[in-house]
């Protein structure tokens, strides 16, 4: 569905990632690590189109992702921003028909097919409930699971969320691991592809996801999480001792050491934010 | 889904009830406005005027007079508050007035040179059109050569780049200007006001008006889309470059169209979108047609008492900033969160 191979990312002429490679097909759920700073934010922009690759080729559903416009586009990637607040107090099943955006011609408006399709998403999330209540007020879990119904609706074979259980609690955080895992192996055939960013490789193996470990600028690991997610490798990339350690369920779960390192962490103190 | 469509049915008849009753009102107010002034007619002697009978004087009042002013109040006030709208959903801000981008700086420009230069009417208006549509053309462009990610926070920035200078250079000209004959013109014209305004000066904007509310109509969906800003609205399938510079394009003609015809009003664009949101909500779809009602009921009602409280006119604009500050500050304290 998405292939990228030999991506260099970055803005202008600086590179920020180089070497890049990934594939990602129905059902597939990729999990992408990488310390703060390490552009993982950089490489969803490209694999969205946001941002023009510096060099490589990524292509989507067979074509060049360069020579589709955004309407194919977004026919065939749905993207999950973090959860934000808009400025206007647009209610929750508006923002949700905006996925459906894609599949309407330039002048027109939302019908009742697509109001349809809109609650339904939100329904299979279990939030039809919120359907007439203002976005902006709602809270950060539930405006999140209102983005990812938002890209239910946009029906697209491929989702790509940016770090979608940042700034929920314990019990959301879980919750939309769920729905993700859910997404992505239905037992029905319209698995999706889902990737996304987490700071938490536990994720990562809840999910029992293929890991994509990013450190400066480079994929540093690539494979099943529970292949390529050691405590040699983790602990390298974070800068901090990390063990991995297999629960009596036989899930594995990270735990990093709380003795004070020599040195703060490279890269999470010398990056201001995301780039 | 049978509940869905109740919850439609429900959202969709109080909608057209307000409309009608939007149109009502501002039916009602129109008829008084022409009835209301220093010759004063009953509501018999109007209507009869209207329909083209009955008295000559009454006829002459209502239809050389009055009409053209009633008819130019509701058009400003439509124009302006329709295009404030549209910024405020494309700069996803609030607090966005029609003249973000210098529109009216540039218009104000086009119409001082023209009284300095002692033009006739018609091409003070002219040049007062050509001035609004080319200072938003400047910032547009030279936003476009400036290399940064966020590109409405680059058109803000240069539109108040452009406004200032074409506030220096009208002041430039009242400076030079002849201030027995001149300045008075051009400081009225400043402060807008419709006191001279014939049918043929409105003729010539309506036309242009109406080509830049209907795209604005058409793009409903994806100025909302846009709303949510660039990255976003790009992602869920909308060009948003070329769809913003279409949604600037219409609303700087409507704001340049009227802005020439009644001098530069200020507050009404920032203002009335708000109550038009309270009223029906964000979605650009109603909120237009709200607005645009609202509007022109209220730069009637402002228009009609700038020529009636007092012996001589008081320009609209000074008018439209005591009644529209306060408010607004009203509006602030009652406010939600994040005017972001």
């Amino acid at each position: 569905m998405l292939e990228a191979r030999e991506l260099a990312i970055g803005y202008g002429r600086q590179a920020i990632g180089t070497g890049l490679g990934l594939s990602v097909g129905p059902g597939d759920i990729l999990c992408l690590l990488g310390p703060n700073g390490c552009g993982k934010t950089t490489l969803f922009r490209t694999l969205l189109g946001l941002l023009p690759a510096l060099s490589g080729h990524i292509l989507l559903g067979g074509k060049p992702m360069s020579r589709q416009s955004r309407t194919e586009i977004a026919r065939r990637i749905a993207y999950v921003p973090q959860a934000h607040a808009p400025p206007f107090p647009f209610e929750a099943l508006d923002i949700v028909l905006m996925g459906r955006t894609a599949r309407l011609g330039a002048f027109a408006q939302p019908g009742t097919a697509d109001r349809a399709a809109a609650r339904e998403a939100m329904e299979r999330l279990g939030i039809g409930d919120l359907a007439h209540r203002d976005y902006s007020r709602l809270s950060g879990g539930q405006r999140q699971l209102v983005l990812i119904a938002r890209a239910l609706a946009q029906e697209t074979p491929l989702i790509v969320m940016d770090e979608p259980t940042a700034s929920l609690d314990f019990g959301n955080q879980a919750h939309v691991l769920a729905q993700i895992d859910a997404l992505a192996r239905s037992a029905s055939a319209e698995g999706r592809g889902v990737i996304l960013s987490t700071h938490d490789p536990d994720q990562a193996f809840a999910l029992n996801a293929r890991a994509l470990l990013m450190h400066d600028g480079r994929m540093r690991a690539d494979g099943p999480a529970r292949d390529v997610l050691t405590d040699a490798v983790l602990s390298e990339v974070y800068g901090i001792p990390v063990s991995v350690e297999t629960t009596g369920s036989g899930r594995r779960v990270c735990l990093p050491s709380l003795a004070r390192p020599a040195a703060p962490p490279k890269e999470s103190f010398a990056s201001g934010g995301d780039i | 889904m049978g509940r869905g469509t109740t919850a439609k049915i429900g959202l969709r008849r109080p909608a057209l009830t307000l409309t009608g009753g939007l149109v009502l009102g501002l039916a009602m107010l129109a008829f008084g406005a022409v009835m209301i002034g220093p010759y004063g007619l009953t509501p018999g002697q109007t209507l009869a005027a209207l329909l083209g009978a009955g008295d000559a004087q009454a006829q002459i009042v209502v239809w050389n007079i009055r009409l053209p002013r009633v008819v130019a109040a509701l058009v400003v006030g439509a124009a302006l508050t329709a295009a404030g709208a549209s910024y405020q959903a494309l700069f996803r801000n609030p607090l966005v007035s029609p003249d973000i981008l210098g529109v009216s700086a540039g218009a104000g420009l086009g119409a001082v040179a023209g009284i300095f230069l002692s033009l006739p009417v018609a091409a003070i208006q002219a040049s007062a059109f050509v001035g609004g549509m080319a200072a938003v053309g400047v910032v547009t462009l030279v936003a476009s050569m400036v290399r940064n990610t966020d590109r409405t926070l680059t058109l803000v920035l240069i539109g108040v780049v452009i406004g200032a200078l074409a506030g220096a250079a009208t002041s430039l000209l009242k400076v030079m200007a002849d201030p027995y004959d001149q300045l008075p013109a051009i400081t009225f014209w400043l402060l807008g006001s419709l006191a001279a305004i014939t049918a043929e000066d409105i003729l010539p904007a309506l036309p242009m008006v109406l080509a830049g509310l209907v795209p604005l109509a058409l793009l409903r969906w994806r100025i909302n889309v846009l709303s949510l800003g660039d990255e976003e609205a790009r992602a869920l399938g909308v060009e948003a470059g070329r769809t913003r510079l279409l949604v600037i394009v219409a609303a700087t003609l409507i704001t340049a169209s009227v802005t020439a015809l009644a001098g530069v009003v200020g507050w009404v664009g920032l203002v009335i979108p708000h109550i038009a949101r309270m009223l029906v909500g964000p979605g650009f779809g109603r909120l237009l047609p709200t607005s645009v009602l609202i509007g022109a009921g209220y730069l009637l009602i402002v228009d009609t008492l700038a020529r009636t409280i007092a012996q001589a006119e008081v320009p609209l604009g000074i008018l439209t900033a005591v009644i529209g500050a306060p408010f607004f500050v009203w509006l602030l304290a009652r406010g939600r969160q994040g005017w972001s």
